[in-house]
């Protein structure tokens, strides 16, 4: 992989639902290991800038690049765009995991099924392969003894961990993660957080969408601080957090800390 | 010495004697019965299997609202489930053999000339009607955060058709399966209508030569009861099978307290 092209490069992303215009044009350029923390208050649009990346949303404009690929997209019906090459969004998906707010396991499969489904029939990985390097997976997130559970099963902090086994599995150039402690009873954040850290300190490049903020500032590489589908601030955490600039990133910092 | 005396000798005897059914009558034609339930769970399995093939995919273009086939299947569902299935059996029976081209076409001779095949349209159609509803509202509701997953991961619409939306709407859909297969066992008795013998077909029979309703009739029930009994318990496995996903786990596999990576 050519580390020198940036592992994520999104241009001057819009979107609206309806009259509503979520995202008014934002730019996120992550290289190689960057791990970027999205943060902001409920309705700044971060969760659905996420969604835009690999396109669960679909983008009114502007334009995601995976590793120098871009996702081709075409004018759509209603003025905004839709993809171009189903195959291509397909593939660029496979390539970025995600790891979700609500888990999002398949319910009916075992963890361990879970985890194997998109190696195998996504990645053709062979069943052996693939079985091999979940179990690889969800030793690494401590849910190997729990690998014949179904998630209905085991708590919430355990089908998180999961869930990001499984987004591991896929062998991911980006992981996205969106508020992926939001759900999570007090005492289960940590576990996962956990889990978050060790995968950062491993340089896995990351776009975590949190309310964590002492996760935000201890393990990003760069913040941004979106305010109503705005960039508001961004930089190094050292530095925003300490010195924040604009009198709204300051407001939210002062309620956040309380 | 006593002559040994056989079962049929003490059913004879009873019921000649006591019993308010002549026992001996049905023991005589006890085959009858049992080629009539022969008939009827053959009629309901196919027609079940069949139905059920054709309804997957009408569910799907039910619940993916796809252009010009939702409103087709809707009204097709509609015709079957909103009429009698006995006025659908006789419209295919008595109805299309008044038409001269029907009788003429290919499909007259092996096909609609024979009760059988007509029953069996009948009962695959109306079959497929009530399966593709309920398939659709299963599907319908599959989880959304599942399917994102499943999208997020890369896969292509038919992978995650056959890998989370199906399995997962097949699961939801058992139990009110289980109520279609019994209904479906129970609407086959129609059959007989049109001289099928079937297992009311049997009780028919014996009821048109001796003039004898119950034993008739009370036997069939019997063997319909036994039927149904057995594909309850049937359900009742696959049910604990395919849905212990959804059941609070077994007590006797206590969950640990902690499990920290």
């Amino acid at each position: 992989m050519n580390t020198d092209t940036p592992a994520l490069v999104v241009q001057d992303l819009h979107k609206s639902f309806g009259a509503v215009e979520v995202l008014k044009g934002v730019n996120l350029h992550a290289n190689e290991g960057d791990v970027i923390s999205m943060i902001g208050s409920s309705g700044s649009g971060k969760s659905t800038f996420l969604r835009c990346i690999n396109l669960l949303e679909m983008p009114n404009s502007g334009s995601v690049a995976v590793h120098g690929e871009v996702i081709k997209m075409s004018p759509g019906r209603h003025g905004g765009a839709k993809p171009t090459d189903r195959h291509q969004v397909e593939r660029i998906r496979s390539r970025l995991a995600m790891v979700f707010q609500g888990f999002n396991l398949w319910a009916h499969m075992t963890v361990l099924e879970n985890v194997v489904a998109g190696p195998i029939h996504v990645l053709k990985q062979s069943k052996a392969e693939a079985t091999e390097r979940a179990e690889e997976m969800l030793h690494r997130v401590g849910m190997f003894e729990r690998r014949n559970y179904y998630p209905a099963h085991i708590s919430g902090g355990q089908q998180q961990r999961a869930a990001i086994a499984r987004s591991l599995a896929m062998e991911p150039e980006v992981m996205l993660f969106d508020e992926p402690t939001s759900a999570l009873d007090p005492e289960l954040v940590g576990e996962v957080l956990k889990v978050m850290r060790s995968l950062a300190d491993e340089g896995r490049t990351m776009v975590v969408v949190t309310h964590e903020m002492a996760f935000a500032r201890d393990v990003s590489s760069q913040v941004i601080f979106l305010h109503q589908g705005l960039i508001e601030e961004a930089g190094d955490p050292n530095e925003i957090f300490e010195n924040p600039k604009s009198e709204r990133f300051r407001q939210f910092l002062s309620t956040t800390r309380n | 010495m006593e002559p040994e005396r056989t079962f049929s000798d003490y059913l004879r005897s009873f019921s000649e004697g006591a019993s308010p059914l002549d026992f001996m009558l049905v023991y005589d034609h006890l085959d009858r019965f049992f080629y009539g339930a022969l008939v009827t769970l053959e009629l309901t399995f196919l027609a079940l299997a069949l139905g059920g093939l054709l309804a997957i995919p009408m569910a799907i273009a039910r619940a993916y609202k796809t252009p010009f086939l939702n409103p087709a299947i809707w009204g097709f569902t509609y015709l079957f489930r909103g009429t009698p299935l006995l006025v659908q059996l006789y419209l295919i029976y008595y109805g299309l053999g008044q038409f001269e081209t029907v009788r003429e076409s290919f499909l007259w001779d092996p096909l609609l000339s024979s009760p059988w095949w007509c029953v069996l349209i009948a009962f695959v159609l109306n079959s497929s009607a009530y399966t593709t509803e309920f398939l659709r509202g299963a599907i319908e509701t599959t989880p959304a955060g599942e399917i994102e997953a499943a999208k997020a991961c890369g896969m292509s619409p038919f992978t995650r058709m056959r890998l989370v939306v199906l399995p997962s709407a097949f699961r939801r859909a058992l139990p009110a399966y289980s109520n279609e297969v019994i209904f479906t066992i129970h609407g086959s008795a129609i059959a007989s209508l049109v001289t099928v013998q079937d297992l009311l077909g049997a009780g028919r029979w014996l009821n048109g030569r001796y003039y004898l309703a119950y034993e008739g009739f009370v036997t069939a029930m019997v063997f319909y009861m036994v039927i149904v009994f057995i594909i309850t318990r049937i359900f009742k496995l696959a049910e604990k099978r395919y849905l212990r996903h959804l059941r609070a786990r077994d007590t006797a596999d206590p969950p640990a307290l902690v499990a920290q990576p």
